[in-house]
């Protein structure tokens, strides 16, 4: 192995360490914001605002997308795109309501 | 194929070396559509939960049925074992196969303890007479931690078996031994990446 390679996979070693003290101290917060009884509406946009950065930090640095192939990215864009179709549909059911 | 026609001498190509047309190798195309699936599985059922959700005329808060300080545990175990799993990756490519052992081995360990965790939770809930059929949000929790447990047990069959006797094939072709454990550890991390939605959508609102 070349003193390079070392040298980045400890840089990598590093960045997950990282990661991991932010993913533990997100999810205290996320615990402790639930109990400050927010309004509904509120609850929902904080907590999963937490979830979104948490599951990026875990996507980004432990699923390495960050330095993925670009296929890849391409693959899962489509995924979200449809992903969010799907979120939506609920959403569809009411507006067939609209005006009813 | 040799000679005498056996299977067994045929060399899948590109377990290594990257594609020519993907610039990947076979295993992390392959992980990735059935992730890319898996998001889809998942999302139909966020999307019933927010159907659900949106259409009763009440919605309980998880608080009601569920025990938070248990699930926040879990979620502290599942994502100590991304941890060690990514860990478990780079000793590979650090080329120290005893680290390797240590860091899957607690994976799969976090695995076990998250398992035991869930059984005290469900226990818990029947000994109350608390089921799937009691109401809308049970069903949706029981449908939703079930498919997730089931995962975690997939994982960690999968793990297992390259922490035991899968472990072999480092012997005789180290990159492809360290692309395997690449492959399911991006599954773990999935499994870990869903609870992350799971438990604030769940246990907190």
């Amino acid at each position: 192995m070349s003193d390079s390679h070392s040298i980045d996979l400890h840089k990598h070693v590093r960045a997950y360490i990282l990661v991991f003290v932010s993913l533990m101290f997100l999810t205290l917060v996320t615990v402790a914001v639930s109990y400050l009884h927010l309004p509904v509406r509120q609850a929902i946009v904080v907590a999963l605002l937490i979830a979104t950065v948490k599951g990026s930090l875990v996507a980004c640095y432990f699923m390495h997308l960050i330095s993925e192939k670009k296929l890849i990215l391409w693959v899962l864009l489509l995924t979200v795109v449809f992903f969010i179709v799907l979120l939506l549909v609920p959403a569809f059911t009411v507006a067939d309501r609209v005006g009813s | 194929m040799r000679e005498d026609g056996q299977l067994s001498d045929i060399e899948i190509p590109y377990t290594v070396a990257a594609r020519p047309d993907t610039g990947l190798n076979n295993g992390k195309i392959g992980i990735w559509l059935f992730l890319a699936s898996e998001v889809m599985l998942f999302g139909a059922l966020f999307a019933t939960y927010i159907l659900l959700r949106v259409g009763a005329p009440e919605w309980p808060h998880g608080r009601e049925f569920l025990n938070i300080p248990l699930a926040t545990t879990n979620t502290i175990v599942l994502i100590s074992s991304s941890v060690t799993m990514v860990m478990a990756w780079a000793s590979l490519k650090r080329d120290n196969f005893a680290k390797f052992r240590l860091y899957m081995g607690l994976t799969v360990l976090c695995g076990l303890i998250f398992l035991g965790i869930k059984y005290v939770e469900y226990s818990h809930k029947f000994e109350h007479g608390l089921y799937p059929r009691t109401n809308t949000f049970l069903a949706i929790y029981f449908t939703m931690t079930g498919l997730h447990m089931l995962h975690v047990m997939g994982g960690m069959a999968v793990n297992a078996y390259f922490w035991g006797p899968g472990a072999a094939l480092w012997k005789t072709d180290k990159e492809h031994f360290t692309n395997r454990v690449e492959n399911s550890g991006l599954f773990w991390h999935f499994v870990d990446l869903v609870w992350i939605f799971l438990f604030p959508v769940l246990y907190l609102l």
